[in-house]
């Protein structure tokens, strides 16, 4: 698994001339895009279900029970079967799916705020600045995605927390290339120097120009990262890394169930086909708004 | 082309100080006292002090950091908390099963990938194409540690045809060619490789697709050559980023080779790794990643001056 390494080729001023009828173009080519609408779809009612999980679980994802154990699927009143404890299969895959979705999209929402305001900064500012904020980047870009993410939570110990610390760590420096290399594209334009020589202030050029363009750019690019994220999200849980039994989690339910392939082998793979359909939807979803946006990242 | 290739030499110093300090900077993030895993909460005071300064955790950072990298350099990456092991001895048999999975993955990926990616890229829009991009999606987003328990239910429980766990029969801990062996390797290898097979079919279809975009190509096909020979000007254009992709490939797969290795029980790094953070084994933990992270940044460097090397666009440049 990695990151896939940031080319930000976005034409910028094509971008800011069709400022006008942009979204309304976009809506139009996404509405006749049946894959991106369907996977969208899967996306919006994974997050319901993650919403309202107390309402739509039939049983108590943590209530345990010794004469229930390893109920295939299709057992009556337990759809999904029950897990290594008895516990309701159905009712904790969606209960996972809250804190499944959480430790994959927290990271990205954090790396998107602390990257994107770091390239920012170093493309606007540029010079030294933008020297030792690259360069930083570029250790971390220096270590293969899953064992920077493994090794800082395997040092700061087990737990959502950190396990959330050290995915935000691993996305910071695609999300902070990504948008330098935009912001330092914007920069050079005529209407940023126009706007310069006009006498705004620096804040405002960025406010007005700059993060224009950049959030569209840095947003598409996220919504990639989010894939990812819910993988090894998971990955660490499945690890041991992330959260700790007996909270509902896809991935640690992976682990606690692998003593179960031989037993109920349908059973031991149904978390993983939660993660797998999440991943993919979200991969799907961005592919299609890229194209509908006619981003290139 | 000389200047670019010495810049980018003298571009590893930097990158490694920054790996060093990294993974020296991960015993000191680590909750609790980096001791406390060889003594016990309910050791006296003076021997604690004692193992501090036999450490030389009594000195300040830079002095620690700077020792601990001399040291590094000379191959001491420091003994194992739990058995007293050096790491670099665990590491001397730990790095090869992993390098060897990696590159079986890899090899994989890379005849798959472009393969479907080449065919995807020249018939585009057709069934193929469609099929190819579906296996590229779905490649990097499977969560391949579930894969991996997936093919261990069909093949080892289900079909009993491949063994489930383990690089060679009885607790065999390391590699021989074999069938005895290379049985062992089929399951983690595929697993591993779904990642490469996915990127590098994406990457060889969007390639092709460029390429078959240029007019040097509607060129050759005025003048009349046939789709094979137009094929292998088309692979001589896309060699140079496919071979790019699949180097850097292979550098996150031994990174990247943890959740497999615990899903196989490979005695390879990642399971070194996945021990080391269950029993708190800081000094196992910081060699292993540091020797990762410099075989990562190792192997980018080749492959920037390799791709230098093969594109005359950037041997000008």
């Amino acid at each position: 698994m990695n990151t896939p390494i940031a080319e930000a080729n976005i034409d910028v001023a094509q971008v800011a001339v069709q400022s006008r009828g942009y979204w309304t173009t976009v809506l139009q080519r996404l509405r006749r895009d049946r894959v991106t609408l369907f996977f969208g779809s899967v996306v919006l009612a994974i997050i319901l279900v993650a919403i309202f999980a107390p309402l739509l679980a039939p049983h108590d994802p943590y209530h345990a029970s010794m004469i229930k154990r390893l109920k295939p699927v299709g057992t009556e009143g337990h759809l999904l079967g029950t897990d290594e404890t008895g516990r309701d299969m159905l009712s904790r895959l969606i209960y996972g799916a809250r804190l499944s979705l959480f430790m994959g999209i927290m990271p990205v929402i954090n790396a998107l705020v602390i990257g994107g305001a770091l390239g920012i900064i170093a493309g606007f500012v540029g010079g030294r600045t933008n020297m030792i904020i690259m360069r930083a980047m570029d250790v971390f870009y220096a270590f293969p995605s899953v064992l920077l993410a493994i090794a800082i939570s395997g040092a700061l110990g087990a737990g959502i927390f950190n396990a959330i610390i050290s995915l935000t760590l691993v996305f910071i420096p695609p999300l902070a290339r990504v948008s330098e290399s935009v912001t330092t594209q914007v920069r050079n334009l005529d209407y940023v120097d126009a706007a310069r020589a006009s006498g705004a202030r620096a804040l405002t050029i960025i406010r007005v120009h700059v993060l224009s363009n950049v959030l569209g750019a840095i947003f598409i690019y996220s919504t990639s990262l989010i894939s990812v994220s819910i993988i090894l999200a998971s990955g660490l849980s499945f690890l041991g890394l992330g959260t700790k039994p007996p909270e509902p989690e896809w991935g640690l339910m992976l682990n606690t169930l692998r003593q179960a392939i031989y037993v109920n082998p349908v059973l031991a793979a149904l978390p993983g086909v939660m993660i797998f359909i999440t991943s993919l939807s979200f991969n799907l979803v961005s592919d299609g708004l890229r194209s509908a946006m006619d981003i290139k990242v | 082309m000389l200047e670019y290739i010495l810049r980018r030499l003298a571009y590893v110093i930097p990158i490694s100080f920054g790996v060093t300090v990294l993974c020296f900077a991960l015993v000191h993030i680590a909750p609790g006292d980096p001791l406390d895993a060889v003594v016990g909460a309910d050791a006296p005071a003076e021997v604690v002090e004692k193992l501090k300064k036999d450490y030389g955790f009594d000195q300040p950072l830079p002095f620690q950091y700077a020792r601990w990298l001399g040291r590094a350099l000379s191959g001491d990456l420091g003994l194992s908390v739990v058995n007293n092991q050096p790491v670099a001895a665990q590491l001397a048999i730990a790095v090869p099963n992993t390098l060897m999975l990696a590159l079986v993955a890899t090899a994989i990926g890379f005849v798959l990938g472009t393969l479907l990616g080449g065919l995807a890229g020249y018939y585009q829009g057709t069934w193929i194409d469609k099929f190819a991009t579906g296996f590229g999606v779905a490649g990097v987003s499977v969560p391949h540690y579930w894969l991996g328990i997936v093919l261990v239910i069909i093949f080892a429980v289900e079909l009993n045809v491949l063994p489930a766990t383990g690089i060679g029969p009885g607790g065999s801990d390391g590699w021989k060619f074999d069938w005895a062996h290379l049985r062992h390797i089929v399951l983690p290898a595929i697993t591993l490789s779904v990642i490469p097979c996915g990127i590098i079919t994406r990457t060889v279809r969007a390639t092709v697709a460029e390429i078959l975009n240029q007019e040097f190509i509607q060129a050759l096909r005025a003048k009349g050559l046939r789709h094979g020979r137009i094929m292998l000007h088309i692979i001589k254009n896309a060699a140079p980023t496919v071979l790019a992709v699949m180097g850097l490939q292979l550098g996150y797969l031994l990174g990247g080779s943890i959740l497999v290795e615990t899903v196989f029980n490979w005695p390879g790094t990642g399971f070194l790794l996945n021990d080391a953070i269950f029993r708190r084994d800081i000094p196992t933990l910081q060699g292993t990643i540091l020797v990762l992270a410099m075989f990562f940044v190792f192997l980018n460097l080749v492959v920037d001056i390799l791709q230098t090397l093969t594109d005359p666009r950037m041997r000008r440049g």
